[in-house]
């Protein structure tokens, strides 16, 4: 189930996080809620809940007067000039776990939605307090942005804050500016944070730069020194099949295949047509159709054994004497 | 004294071919005999491909075989040299401008993985983030962080770390390097640098003074941590033919300060989707086949966007059968169709009118879907510690094992 309204007001009162909250009644748009909430010295906030081609989520939240052209945000985000539309209404309760007309940047609490992007307008960091429904239409809440970063940090997210009405020139030469805010394809294990992305990470080759687990179990951390993320990703979009300096499973890949190719190269026909010399045959394919992919599984073995030593090697301590 | 191209003195209608321009005359097709005339290149035939052959012991490389590498400086004296016995390294490298890489980007090293396998030899990568930042005006972060994710689609092509050192302007420049870098500059007069690379008053500096930079990893001095005490160590460079006028320029200045001239071995120009005129660009993402595109994006893009020499109707193709000249279906199979019979086959089918062109294209997705599987796979073992270890300054022990 996912957050409720009451256990969001408690968590901004836990983190001693100011605001005020306004009940009334149930309101569907900004002007609604403007007929409430709109001549009490805060902002109004304007949220919508986007999806792209890939099937990832964006909830943007932005103040009422913000112009926001999602064709252009969609180019900004490397999706192509008609990649965003607005996410149909059943996914705001599979993913965000809020009714209709309540889109909020705090609906990212929900495990459901760890894997939405969060884009943020910087308009409201000049804002006093701005207004956001706490997770029900029933009653907007105002804090500011400091507010508004304080419970996002505490759920782990990142929170940035971005040019909404920018409108810069994407291109061959000029790589889309918010590239970094397109979260990975397939959602994220439950037990493994997600941090939100780092403005270094690489856009549309989703195996980019996720670290591969099977070879490097002893390092739960990566090092420090540069500010990319690892976001792990779910078995079988991003584990790669071939193996890392696992001996074992590189064994199983390389037997894997070339029981494949035997399989494929005995059958009923093949056994009439060669008869007695098939295993010759058989013999002499295997090695020709395997032998440059096989070389090429076993130079990836080593790279990455040779990493894994290299590591090892710059961070090994002098022989003491 | 090689033939140097002057580019002050080219009337209008002349193709353009150097580091920063490639266009063929009149929006037509580049002439590779006016290019190797005109540049003083020699042709790579037949019989080079055979003694290669002969002295690796393997099947020489599809490109090789099918003229794709087809132009060289100097490679007969590595051969020569390599049948007494003495090795050579190899140099190639890439301008980190775009995240996005193309099946055009991966030819030279898909080549060079190949020569490294078969001649059993080390190589160094050069990675120009600050020609990028300088010609393309970006951040100099921002080039670095391109040179980085670029390394890792490199490493994904094959290379042996035991073998290979990357390397990124940015980081590696100074000490050796920059010496030989001053030793060339001396011996390149503004004049001169002018006439090969087109500069003018209103370029800056730093482009002007780029040329070197490119040069010196041809010398083993270079690379003092690599090859210390092998300053005889040959030098052979495989790239693409438009990379030339670096390296004739570099020909010419090192006689001049004691070093051997690096050979070349050079390719041809990987045509985009839309056809030899039409031009493969990082922002049109229709005119060529990206490393990361899906099984789906390659089949959509053969189908929709590749140029082809079948006729307008089904009777017309049976009757006069496939321009094979502009084919793009069949020009990328001559890249990346390894099995030579079936391509004689296609080719010959195909141009009959017997073969049909959708079947053409078909064949073609699946050659490029496994290609780009392949790549997917290997680039996915690449992790910033590995880029770290290629990209370190260490000594490579079994380099020529």
């Amino acid at each position: 189930m996912g957050y409720s309204k009451d256990q969001l007001l408690a968590r901004l009162k836990e983190l001693q996080i100011e605001f005020s909250q306004y009940e009334h009644p149930v309101v569907l748009t900004v002007e609604a809620q403007a007929k409430y909430v709109g001549n009490l010295g805060g902002a109004l906030s304007k949220n919508l809940f986007l999806k792209d081609k890939k099937h990832r989520y964006y909830v943007v939240s932005a103040l009422a007067d913000t112009k926001v052209d999602l064709k252009v945000l969609s180019q900004r985000l490397g999706l192509g000039k008609g990649g965003l539309r607005m996410a149909p209404e059943e996914a705001l309760g599979e993913i965000l776990q809020v009714p209709l007309g309540c889109v909020t940047p705090f609906a990212v609490v929900n495990e459901s939605a760890r894997h939405v992007s969060l884009l943020l307008d910087q308009g409201f960091k000049n804002q006093e307090c701005c207004f956001f429904h706490p997770l029900a239409n029933d009653m907007s809440i105002s804090l500011n942005a400091h507010g508004l970063d304080k419970i996002l940090k505490s759920i782990g997210r990142n929170p940035s804050y971005i040019d909404l009405e920018a409108n810069p020139p994407v291109g061959k030469d000029q790589p889309p500016d918010l590239a970094a805010y397109v979260p990975s394809d397939s959602p994220v294990l439950p037990d493994l944070p997600e941090k939100a992305p780092s403005s270094q990470d690489s856009t549309g080759d989703s195996v980019g730069a996720a670290t591969k687990t099977a070879a490097f179990t002893a390092k739960a951390v990566k090092p420090s020194g540069n500010a990319k993320n690892v976001k792990e990703k779910s078995a079988d979009s991003a584990r790669p099949s071939i193996p890392a300096a696992d001996a074992g499973k590189f064994v199983e890949e390389l037997l894997d295949r070339a029981s494949a190719l035997l399989l494929s190269e005995i059958s009923e026909d093949s056994i009439k047509q060669h008869g007695g010399q098939l295993g010759a045959e058989v013999a002499n394919n295997v090695k020709k159709y395997l032998r440059e992919d096989l070389k090429n599984l076993a130079t990836i073995f080593k790279n990455t054994a040779y990493t894994e030593g290299f590591y090892a090697g710059t961070r090994c301590q002098p022989k003491r004497l | 004294m090689e033939k140097t191209e002057d580019k002050n003195q080219q009337p209008e209608e002349e193709q353009v071919v150097n580091p920063w321009e490639v266009s063929a005359k009149d929006g037509g097709k580049i002439d590779y005999d006016k290019l190797i005339d005109k540049f003083g290149c020699q042709r790579l035939d037949q019989s080079f491909v055979d003694r290669v052959q002969r002295l690796t012991s393997r099947p020489p490389h599809v490109f090789l075989r099918r003229g794709v590498f087809f132009a060289h400086r100097d490679f007969n004296d590595i051969l020569d040299a390599y049948e007494r016995g003495e090795k050579f390294y190899l140099y190639t490298g890439r301008g980190p401008s775009s995240e996005a890489l193309h099946l055009g980007h991966l030819i030279p090293f898909m080549f060079t993985k190949y020569l490294q396998d078969a001649f059993k030899v080390p190589l160094v990568i050069q990675l120009t983030d600050d020609e990028k930042c300088m010609w393309k005006n970006l951040s100099v972060e921002e080039s670095q962080r391109l040179a980085r994710e670029n390394a890792k689609d490199i490493i994904a092509c094959g290379f042996d770390i035991s073998k290979t050192f990357i390397f990124s302007d940015f980081d590696y420049v100074g000490g050796a390097f920059y010496k030989n870098m001053v030793k060339v500059a001396k011996c390149v007069t503004y004049n001169k640098v002018v006439g090969i690379f087109g500069f003018t008053g209103e370029d800056h500096i730093g482009k002007v003074s780029f040329p070197p930079v490119q040069a010196v990893p041809s010398f083993p001095s270079s690379f003092p941590h690599l090859f210390s005490g092998k300053d005889n160590l040959r030098c052979l460079i495989p790239c693409a033919i438009d990379q030339d006028p670096y390296f004739r320029m570099t020909r010419d200045v090192a006689p001049r300060i004691g070093y051997h001239k690096p050979a070349l071995i050079e390719s041809l120009f990987f045509p985009a989707l839309q056809g030899e005129n039409g031009k493969m660009s990082a922002s049109d993402p229709n005119s060529a086949i990206y490393v990361t595109d899906s099984a789906k994006d390659i089949k959509y893009k053969v189908n929709k966007h590749a140029f082809t020499g079948g006729q307008e109707s089904i009777e017309k193709h049976r009757q006069y059968g496939a321009n094979l000249e502009v084919d793009i279906p069949i020009k990328y199979l001559n890249f990346f169709l390894e099995d030579d019979a079936e391509l004689e086959h296609i080719k010959k089918e195909y141009g009959a009118g017997r073969m049909l062109t959708g079947e053409v294209k078909k064949r073609l997705s699946e050659v490029l879907t496994e290609l780009v599987e392949r790549h997917r796979r290997a680039r996915a073992a690449v992790t910033d510690e590995m880029v770290d270890a290629f990209m370190a300054v260490r000594p490579l022990p079994n380099m020529f094992d």
